[in-house]
């Protein structure tokens, strides 16, 4: 190779990180580069928890797109999409919900809708968006196109008492189903008359109800309970459905740990039959079958749980910690019931998210200020991207995904 | 109690002149870890407010009992294997002065 053409491909050599700076330049920026058409299948946010912004990846070249600003306390903050995958709605700890375009990235509409609120749900035809709130407790119902109250539903269980509500899902037919913390109860609300909605109450379906998740086939609905050892299940297929107690005294009469984080059961722990489930305050996830709802085994892990969520295809289960063992993820085979592998990708791991089918996992560490991109099988790090305090990661495959 | 608190104070006071080191530690545990229950701002969630408006009828011994035993029946851990007891007061005579910021590096 001559002095000449050496200088050109060094050229080029040169031009490539420019390239993948571009990654990081300010939306501003990027005006160009929005504009241009692409799909949204592979983007996902980051919520920037200390910063109050969303941080914008892709999933596939594992980059940082862009930082959207402006969505005010995300210290618990949640995010479903839109049916179409290009619209982020963002439920902030302060009670804003904000409506993000990912193409455009620009908050295109925000409402203050309650003092405090812990995430939101949208609707199975994607045309309502429903949070749910601490403070006034109950849930409000928006019109997902322009953020328009649609319906408020206090969680009144005396008169002039509110119950905090929890574990907030969507189901088919435009109808959601919560739990209410201060009030032992379950609720199913039918949004199929928007200007009507129909309420249905379980009562005195266990104490404290925590969070709950929904089957994937939207079936059953299973509350996690804190108050007592067992969770409260519902079969929604059932012509009245009921809630009834599974897994009583799992703890087994042993004193439980002091419980420095809350599980969260959103994320889909269910594997083939069996459901994987955090036990509180015990360093334990439980693995139920769902077809009878017996516990099935049990399986030891470095510490409380606080997710467990299976991969897309079931094969294994990823389990993150409450303090003070955060700084570890372990994952179980679901085959052999084993842990099979403990991972360090930083300390205080609060979320993880898998890519759509489940070939890499993002891990936020909040104290590193770092997302790990990481290899399901090999279980290699493919990449390290800054973002400052990352708390829960969203990728927009969830759109399609009835529970999310 | 009103004799044990001063003496933990004083532990407290001692801890203080350790250095911000610790502090911070302490500020930034309030902040993010309490705060996943209390909110980060401390405005609250599924655990109360912990703003100074919101204690300002707590006696400081019951906050130091709450901090360091946690409170039965209710989701709060007593963060004893998390903290010494002059930290737990430190931590509450900080609540109801209304808590410090946690003190960020510029990015």
């Amino acid at each position: 190779m001559n002095r000449l053409d050496r200088r050109h491909l060094l050229g080029w050599a040169g031009a490539a990180p420019a390239a993948a700076l571009l990654g990081t330049l300010p939306a501003a920026a990027q005006a160009a580069t929005a504009a241009s058409p692409t799909g949204t299948g592979d983007l996902g946010v980051v919520i920037e928890r200390a910063r109050g912004t969303l941080a914008l990846v892709n999933t596939s070249s594992r980059t940082l797109l862009a930082e959207i600003e402006g969505l005010g306390d995300l210290s618990h903050a949640s995010v479903v999409f839109s049916r179409d995958a290009g619209t982020a709605y963002v439920f902030g700890r302060d009670g804003g919900l904000s409506k993000v375009n990912l193409l455009s990235r620009r908050v295109e509409a925000r409402v203050m809708q309650a003092g405090n609120s812990i995430g939101g749900s949208i609707s199975q035809d994607g045309s309502l968006v429903v949070a749910q709130n601490y403070t006034p407790g109950g849930i409000k119902v928006f019109d997902a196109k322009t953020l328009e109250l649609v319906a408020d539903i206090p969680a009144e269980v005396a008169p002039g008492k509110l119950s905090r509500v929890v574990g907030l899902r969507d189901l088919p037919g435009q109808r959601f189903i919560f739990s209410l913390f201060d009030a032992d109860a379950i609720w199913m609300v039918d949004l199929s008359d928007r200007s009507k909605p129909r309420v249905s109450k379980l009562e005195g379906i266990g104490r404290q109800p925590y969070d709950a998740l929904i089957t994937p086939d939207g079936r059953h609905y299973i509350a996690g309970l804190f108050g007592e050892d067992g969770l409260a299940l519902v079969d929604l297929w059932d012509e009245v459905p009921t809630a009834r107690r599974i897994l009583g005294g799992y703890g087994r009469g042993e004193q439980a740990l002091p419980v420095y984080k809350m599980p969260h059961l959103k994320g889909w722990a269910v594997a083939g039959r069996h459901a994987w489930l955090p036990a509180i305050g015990r360093h334990e996830v439980l693995v139920v079958d769902t077809a009878t709802w017996q516990e099935v085994g049990r399986v030891a892990v470095a510490g409380q749980p606080v997710f467990v969520m299976a991969r897309p295809d079931g094969r294994q289960v990823w389990v993150n910690f409450a303090l003070p063992d955060y700084h570890l993820v372990q994952v179980i085979d679901t085959v052999s019931r084993q842990v099979i592998k403990t991972l360090e990708p930083g300390k205080a791991v609060l979320h993880m998210e898998f890519t759509p089918r489940g070939e890499a996992v993002w891990i936020s560490s909040r104290d590193a200020n770092r997302v790990s991109v990481i290899d399901t099988q090999g279980f290699e790090t493919l990449a390290r991207l800054d973002i400052d305090a990352p708390s829960g990661v969203f990728f927009t495959s969830r759109a399609a995904r009835l529970g999310f | 109690m009103r004799a044990l608190l001063l003496g933990l104070a004083a532990m407290a006071s001692a801890a203080h002149a350790q250095g911000g080191g610790r502090e911070q530690a302490l500020v930034r545990m309030v902040r993010q870890d309490c705060g996943s229950c209390h909110g980060m701002q401390l405005t609250g969630g599924l655990g109360p407010p912990l703003t100074r408006e919101a204690l300002a009828d707590k006696p400081l011994d019951s906050l130091v009992a709450t901090i360091y035993q946690g409170r039965p029946g209710t989701p709060m851990p007593g963060w004893r294997g998390m903290l010494s007891e002059a930290e737990a007061v430190w931590i509450a005579e900080q609540l109801v002065n209304g808590f410090p910021q946690e003190r960020r590096a510029a990015r």
